[in-house]
């Protein structure tokens, strides 16, 4: 019994470390002082404000969302019909294909980012779009490659066996049975896919410029410069929200099962 | 049969160009590496080993140690901080025990780096809630100095690491079996020693893993020690950085980028050996 109390006043203390900053970055955030005071010396939304009437910020958020919005949906397009194609087939150059795609999980970012800035510089795209975009899809597509893998192990083959004997095509097959059972996968994967590009710093401080920089970056810029608590509230909402969406990813597609934790 | 050739190809083709631009921006990097460096300008000069050669002087491979070192650092103690989560997490009886754990340990992965690195700036800065907290108790007159110190970027780091040892290493315990734990028991084994002689030595492969997954990640590591080193503590990232960003010597800042690649892709590769070397072991007691 002493022993049961122990361990688990060891992982209660363990987790107090992990979620400690963010109690405190919720708890400055809506502290009227520029100073972090404990106990909090009142509530205020006031920084809630300034980081929402903030242009830098207004802007990079909606550079953000253009640069989220289609890193993650092409992401999820190429990254799914990768997936199905190695799950499914054997072919040249797969080995090499497949490690080339799941190299960004080892590529130190800022190696990753600094190479698309010089490619970027060389096709004369320099820190357009293009290239965020382009950085970002890479950056983001093996956590959908993975999610869309572990969904399609978990469909039963004998379903479009079934479907075959009794007379579809192939492609049939992928529309009307597959595709429908992956979903969940490839949705659960774009939500991630959203999220990590949505918050991906170090390789956008090398890809983006001054017109179009992300969040991360011009709150990163915010903090070189000021010392209030704006970029709290900032971050205050960026935590909310993440963790609704993850929230709600878990209700939907099982978050254990997207990042393959499987506990029994 | 034929006609499932030109299908199969059309999806191909998006990953092959995903492949193809992943490739050549990495290739960037390597080309520029071997360049000889035009101050004042942008544009790189012929063919040289000069950055290499360059690299070794003791400034640079003080910053290379430290790097190694805050690395190493940050994985042990991730790893010390870690088991006992995912163990807690694995054998939780209760759903929502573990429904909480799986919350609160992995959500931090996902508010992105520079949320998690200005929170800590809160809590470790010198008007921060540590050092705020310990004056209160009256435990300290003076603030400890935590930012900017090695201390304070180790202290981030295994933070920020753990969420994802936490994920390897809790698939190592979901995957031990228990009826080897049961066994022992039955034949005598106290809790304690199921722990150490059957848990612990299953987990071993999940246990390197995360080790060198979390040491390879802190070697890239760039905005914990910009913001909380603060200059003061510089990882190779940050040399980098200031190369190619302040000195504008964007050959040089390759080489150090590729570095940080190779030693990357070497401590993956030292794993790979390491964990097949101990499975075999494992499987011929």
């Amino acid at each position: 019994m002493l022993r049961r109390v122990s361990f688990w006043s060891l992982v209660a203390v363990i987790l107090t470390y992990m979620t400690l900053p963010t109690i405190v970055v919720l708890m400055t955030s809506v502290n009227p002082t520029e100073i972090l005071a404990f106990p909090p010396l009142g509530f205020s939304l006031k920084w809630y404000g300034k980081a929402l009437t903030y242009p830098d910020f207004q802007v990079a958020f909606k550079n953000g969302l253009i640069v989220t919005g289609f890193a993650s949906t092409l992401a999820v397009a190429i990254g799914s019909s990768f997936a199905f194609l190695i799950y499914h087939y054997d072919f040249t150059g797969r080995r090499l294909l497949e490690g080339v795609l799941w190299s960004p999980l080892i590529i130190p970012h800022f190696t990753l980012g600094f190479g698309f800035l010089l490619l970027g510089g060389m096709l004369d795209l320099n820190q357009g779009y293009v290239m965020i975009v382009a950085a970002h899809t890479v950056l983001v597509m093996p956590f959908v490659t993975r999610a869309v893998y572990v969904s399609l192990a978990n469909v039963d083959p004998n379903l479009g066996r079934a479907a075959a004997n009794l007379g579809a095509s192939p492609l049939h097959v992928l529309t009307r049975i597959t595709l429908p059972l992956i979903v969940p996968g490839m949705a659960g994967g774009w939500l991630v896919a959203a999220i990590l590009s949505l918050t991906e710093f170090t390789a956008s401080l090398y890809v983006t410029g001054s017109r179009t920089q992300t969040l991360p970056v011009s709150m990163y810029n915010y903090i070189r410069e000021y010392a209030d608590p704006t970029v709290s509230a900032v971050s205050a909402m960026l935590i909310i929200a993440t963790t609704l969406i993850m929230l709600l990813a878990d209700r939907l597609f099982g978050l254990r099962r997207v990042l393959a934790i499987d506990t029994h | 049969m034929t006609q499932r050739r030109p299908f199969f190809i059309t999806f191909l083709a998006p990953a092959v160009v995903a492949a193809v631009i992943l490739a050549a921006a990495i290739f960037e990097v390597l080309q520029y590496s071997v360049r000889e460096f035009i101050p004042g300008s942008l544009n790189v000069g012929g063919f040289t080993f000069e950055n290499f050669v360059r690299i070794n002087r003791p400034i640079y491979w003080w910053v290379l140690l430290d790097t190694f070192y805050i690395s190493l650092l940050t994985a042990v103690f991730a790893l010390l901080a870690s088991y006992p989560v995912a163990y807690a997490l694995v054998r939780a009886e209760r759903d929502w025990v573990r429904s909480l754990l799986v919350s609160l340990s992995i959500t931090p992965l996902f508010t992105g780096e520079i949320v998690r690195t200005y929170s800590w700036m809160l809590v470790l800065g010198s008007d921060g809630f540590i050092n705020s907290l310990l004056r209160k108790l009256g435990l300290i007159d003076l603030p400890l100095q935590i930012m900017y110190t090695r201390v304070g970027v180790v202290i981030a780091l295994v933070q920020f690491s753990m969420p994802v040892m936490i994920i390897l290493l809790a698939t190592a315990i979901s995957h031990v079996d228990r009826d080897c734990e049961k066994a022992a028991a039955n034949l005598g084994a106290s809790p304690a020693s199921v722990f150490w002689r059957i848990t612990l030595p299953l987990t071993v492969p999940g246990i390197l893993s995360g080790f060198v997954v979390v040491f390879a990640w802190t070697m890239s590591a760039f905005s914990t020690p910009q913001l909380i080193g603060g200059g003061k503590i510089l990882m190779i990232s940050n040399l980098a950085y200031l190369q190619g960003f302040s000195t504008l010597n964007l050959p040089f800042a390759a080489t150090l980028s590729l570095i940080a690649l190779i030693a990357a892709l070497g401590s993956l590769a030292l794993m790979k050996t390491l964990t097949g070397r101990i499975e075999r072991r494992l499987s011929i007691n």
